[in-house]
């Protein structure tokens, strides 16, 4: 079976570069499976410079337990898609950083899907862009009828180093139970021009300056997670190339 | 050590100083005064290279060096310190990791080496100490959650671990209660009444003044130092009023 090559009016590709999505054309889903009561956790690096897209397919069953850390760094287009679907009493966290210094399109699209009551799902989505980068983030959280109790959270920020950069946020809420808590916050906004003087009246280089707050902003999207360490090392060495 | 020629800047093109000229030399410590609008703020904001502030005419040199041409983070390495009338809150980022990487790159400016982790928190705990300071605070997040006095508690211990040459600074004294103001003004003693330092004291009140007696008082209304005294004007101030004496 040949897959044909998604074009701009599917909206989970709305903003994909198509021409680099041919080239790792089609996308093998790859299934994750958690059993039930079971806990599993993965961190997931996106670099290099040639493109990236994939596709997770992750199955919480009845009180499973995932842990999804992801940083997207490719010198090129990256695309990673989600699709998450909960058990009864099953949870569900995302933390993701994507760093794009100039022309990069970088993407995280999910589908958090709750099939059953009471399970909850948090995500952080963090994005720091530079120059003519795009950053995407499309997530979308389905509660499915009689999901009662389901707690959801999405926590999505995006800051522009450039007046060039762009940030695409898509939150989107399909409710179909009652009881159901779903939170989502979403800021775009640019370096707090104040704090950056604050930091360089006390000695601090422009570019140090910046990589202190950036590092701070992205913190939150690995904190307390798997390879914490490794992941915020990554980051930071990112950082310190874009600036 | 610090020398202001006839400084004239503007914000938002609006002129705001006008002329303004200033000698302070090492050891001495120089107090602003004036009215609100005078420019107080915008002359430390100068000073210290805050964008948005534009110079438009005269010279400011801190021993001996052009201080204008510089870039804020190189003057801070220069010597100058700039405590901050609203400090900051930078969220995430710890005073720790913050202060440690500050102190360490004004000396790397300066081609000494790099304090390790050791000799930084010995020298964070002392001076968190002198202003009576929880260590614990500076592991928090910049300024986050401070309330008004220890924001400005916290500044006098930026300035005791940076050591700079010549501070200025504005409004410390604003926010505080009593005991904050008195354990303040003996910081700024401790740390900066030396023969090779100065001052720049920016206020709008005689209280400060108490425990930080300062050499020169200066009033400064409509962007230029309009009377210079002793110790003795601020209290004249206090008693009539700007309108009366300057």
């Amino acid at each position: 079976m040949t897959l044909a090559l998604p074009t701009r009016r599917e909206e989970a590709y709305r903003y994909a570069d198509l021409a680099s999505l041919a080239q790792v054309w089609p996308v093998v889903p790859e299934p994750i499976q958690v059993a039930a009561g079971a806990s599993d956790q993965l961190a997931i690096v996106l670099d290099g410079s040639t493109p990236i897209a994939r596709h997770l397919i992750i199955t919480l069953a009845p009180g499973a337990t995932y842990d999804l850390r992801i940083l997207n760094a490719v010198d090129a287009f990256g695309r990673i898609a989600i699709d998450v679907r909960l058990g009864e009493n099953a949870d569900f966290t995302l933390g993701a950083a994507q760093l794009g210094a100039s022309g990069q399109t970088l993407e995280i699209v999910t589908e958090v899907t709750h099939a059953e009551p009471s399970a909850t799902s948090r995500q952080i989505v963090r994005s720091v862009l530079g120059q003519g980068a795009t950053g995407t983030y499309l997530g979308k959280v389905a509660v499915a009828r009689g999901a009662d109790g389901t707690d959801s959270g999405q926590s999505v920020r995006a800051m522009l180093l450039d007046r060039t950069a762009t940030a695409n946020a898509k939150p989107e809420l399909e409710i179909y139970a009652d009881d159901v808590k779903c939170a989502h916050g979403c800021a775009i906004g640019e370096l707090d021009a104040q704090g950056l003087f604050y930091l360089e009246s006390r000695g601090i280089p422009p570019a140090q300056a910046k990589r202190l707050m950036l590092q701070a902003f992205i913190a939150e999207a690995f904190a307390g997670g798997v390879d914490e360490e490794r992941l915020s090392g990554l980051a930071l060495a990112r950082l310190e190339a874009m600036l | 050590m610090l020398k202001i020629d006839n400084l004239s800047a503007t914000v938002a093109d609006k002129p705001i100083l006008k002329g303004l000229s200033l000698t302070v030399n090492p050891g001495e410590i120089h107090a602003i005064m004036g009215p609100n609008g005078a420019g107080k703020s915008t002359l430390a904001y100068v000073l210290g290279g805050r964008p948005g502030y534009q110079v438009t005419g005269g010279e400011v040199t801190l021993e001996g060096q052009d201080l204008l041409a510089l870039a804020p983070h190189e003057r801070a390495a220069a010597g100058l310190f700039l405590g901050f009338q609203y400090p900051v809150e930078i969220p995430g980022v710890s005073f720790v990791q913050f202060l440690r990487e500050a102190a360490n790159a004004q000396r790397k400016h300066r081609g000494q080496p790099p304090l390790s982790g050791g000799e930084f928190l010995k020298l964070a705990r002392e001076k968190a100490a002198l202003l009576r300071m929880d260590m614990e605070m500076l592991k928090r997040p910049v300024n986050m959650g401070f309330s008004g006095g220890e924001k400005k508690r916290a500044e006098m211990v930026q300035m005791g671990i940076l050591d700079p040459s010549f501070a200025v600074l504005d409004e410390t004294d604003s926010g505080l209660d009593i005991d904050a103001l008195r354990i303040v003004g003996e910081g700024i003693n401790a740390i900066m009444r030396k023969p090779d330092k100065a001052v720049l004291l920016i206020t709008h009140y005689q209280r400060l003044l108490d425990y930080v007696r300062p050499d020169f008082v200066h009033v400064l209304a409509d962007g230029r130092i309009v009377r210079t005294g002793g110790a003795e004007l601020a209290l004249e101030l206090e008693e009539h009023g700007y309108e009366a004496v300057a």
